[in-house]
């Protein structure tokens, strides 16, 4: 089925006739183009020369990339940020199907669920469940928890409520446009079929709406990566920005450290990206007739193939 | 002997729009029952009220000798759960204008879909009956293809595969070819008349004259919700009584 772009005319092609002269013409001269690069460039070595010549100490970076306390802040970046996406996945799911349902009770608690926590910073959110021993000094959940709230709440806790709750409404108006994107002929025709709404939902709908679900729900996830540096301030919680502020403090090297950190955040971003890259991948196929190739392909078919030059992909 | 499908003063509105202003008609088991009409005329409509897409407003239909949708107790009617009406659809396949095929799965991913999440069958057994399937509408060598990499007419072949691997007792066809380039049709044409030799009783809303007058069994002449004229497509295809019919045939014929 892949459309062959081989080019073989038609068998009763005339002969080629002499070669017709190629066109020889003056290019039009882009002179804006070169004004507008010469422009950028010294702007940018204005910048670059900037950095050079300011007070930092560059060694400092490298010198404390793989710190011990560098490296434990990271990990706790990453547990924090993997969790509370989890969570405000799960959570996500259900109350964009709750919003959706004809239920109007299920749909409204669903709806004040993402005004409130959509309403207010984070940053507001995280302080409060911090200090929710305050006015709730002990958690009882019957037979199964009872303790003292601020046992309860550390630091962690009230990091992974906090920026997990706030992702569970910001998710489910993502999980609600992809399950909307998903054409209604698709249940109607997995009803005629005899599949009962919450098999419809599973195997046929979500699996289409992730297609429409991955790309933002990356962002959110990048975006919950730097959102966890919230969590230092407001709950304690000892992750990558304090680990590292930390250092800087003891060691007066402060905006080389936040230097360090920056480069660990786009590390992990990027990372991050090449996963997401991967997802939207799989949760393509059959939607496009053709999949976009890996790096890796790109890589191998470049190698294979020199002369052959097409655009086109691996089969789905 | 008892009809497949009854309807009995059948109505259906959108609001305030009448669609069905009080269908009778009577589908025999075996038989091929086409229904065409202009476009609003209402046949769609009651195709989808049949396996319950759509409520129906007044009125009784029956498949089987069982009431769509509503469970009789003495002179109430009960609405059936969800899944009461999921269970019915099981032996009511159903062919759409626009395939609907699941555009994430494959071919045969898309024929062995029900049986497996529905009837709870093992993968080894849809897998054997849906590739039976994908031959008979010719298109074994695709089972591995998604529909994307599909045209319409074989798309619309797996669809009838898809239909079909539920075992259904009735087959209901939405302008099946339709959405189809002329030159498609005739294969989804082809699958639907060896279904209509092997027996299955199938209602079919169409634009296909030629089809309705070689394999249909009996026609209806549907116009703004009610049936017009309906009997022996040979009669009213060649001969039809009605103006109404006369002016529709004129135009698509």
């Amino acid at each position: 089925m892949t459309a062959s772009l081989k080019k073989s005319g038609p068998a009763d092609t005339p002969p080629p006739g002499p070669e017709p002269e190629a066109i020889k013409a003056i290019p039009v001269r882009h002179y804006g183009r070169w004004v507008a690069a010469v422009v950028v460039l010294a702007l940018l070595g204005l910048l670059v020369n900037a950095f050079a010549t300011a007070k930092i100490n560059y060694h400092a970076i490298p010198d404390f990339m793989f710190d011990s306390n560098v490296l434990t802040g990271l990990g706790k970046t990453v547990l924090i940020s993997v969790l509370a996406m989890a969570l405000g996945l799960v959570l996500g799911v259900v109350l964009a199907v709750m919003r959706l349902s004809k239920n109007p009770v299920t749909s409204a608690v669903s709806w004040v669920y993402i005004w409130f926590f959509r309403g207010t910073p984070v940053y507001v959110q995280l302080l409060l469940w911090f200090n929710l021993a305050l006015i709730f000094p002990y958690i009882n959940l019957g037979p199964i928890y009872r303790d003292e709230m601020s046992d309860f709440m550390t630091p962690f806790m009230a990091a992974l409520l906090g920026l997990g709750l706030n992702e569970a409404a910001y998710m489910s108006e993502i999980v609600r446009s992809g399950i909307q994107s998903v054409d209604e002929g698709q249940t109607e025709a997995a009803h005629a079929l005899g599949m009962s709404q919450g098999r419809t939902l599973r195997r046929i709908v979500l699996p289409q709406a992730m297609r429409v679900i991955v790309p933002p729900t990356g962002n959110e996830f990048i975006n919950m990566l730097k959102t966890s540096s919230l969590a230092a301030a407001a709950c304690q919680y000892l992750e990558l920005l304090r680990s590292t502020s930390d250092i800087g403090q003891s060691t007066g090297a402060t905006v080389e450290m936040l230097f360090l950190a920056a480069t660990w955040y786009l590390i992990l971003t990027s990372i991050f990206s090449i996963g997401q890259f991967y997802l939207e991948r799989h949760y393509a196929r059959g939607s496009l007739r053709s999949l976009p190739l890996t790096p890796w392909q790109k890589i191998k078919a470049n190698l294979t193939s020199f002369s052959n030059r097409q655009s086109g992909g691996v089969r789905a | 002997m008892n009809a497949m499908v009854k309807a009995e003063g059948v109505h259906k509105s959108y609001g305030a729009v009448q669609v069905l202003k009080g269908i009778d008609l009577e589908v025999a088991p075996r038989e091929v029952f086409c229904l065409i009409g202009p476009s609003g005329s209402g046949k769609s409509t009651f195709l989808r009220c049949i396996n319950h897409l759509e409520k129906v407003n007044a009125g009784r239909l029956y498949v089987d000798g069982e009431l769509v949708g509503y469970r009789q107790k003495g002179d109430r009617l009960y609405e059936l759960k969800d899944s009461e009406v999921a269970r019915n659809r099981r032996d009511i396949g159903m062919v759409f204008q626009r395939f609907n095929l699941f555009p994430h799965m494959t071919a045969l991913a898309n024929v062995m879909e029900a049986p497996i999440q529905v009837k709870g069958e093992t993968k080894a057994v849809a897998r054997e009956r849906a590739m039976k399937l994908l031959d008979r509408v010719g298109l074994a060598d695709k089972a591995g293809n998604y529909p994307s990499q599909l045209s319409g007419g074989q798309q619309q072949r797996v669809a009838i595969a898809r239909a079909l691997a539920m075992e259904p007792k009735l087959m209901l066809f939405d302008e099946p070819t339709s959405a189809l380039d002329p030159e498609l049709v005739g294969d989804v044409l082809d699958v639907m008349r060896g279904l209509a030799e092997d027996g299955m009783t199938m209602i079919v809303v169409t634009h296909e004259m030629g089809f309705a007058r070689e394999v249909g069994d009996s026609v209806v002449f549907m116009d703004q919700g009610v049936v017009v004229e309906s009997g022996n497509p040979r009669d009213v295809l060649t001969n039809p009584q009605h103006d109404r019919t006369k002016a529709f045939l004129s135009k698509v014929l």
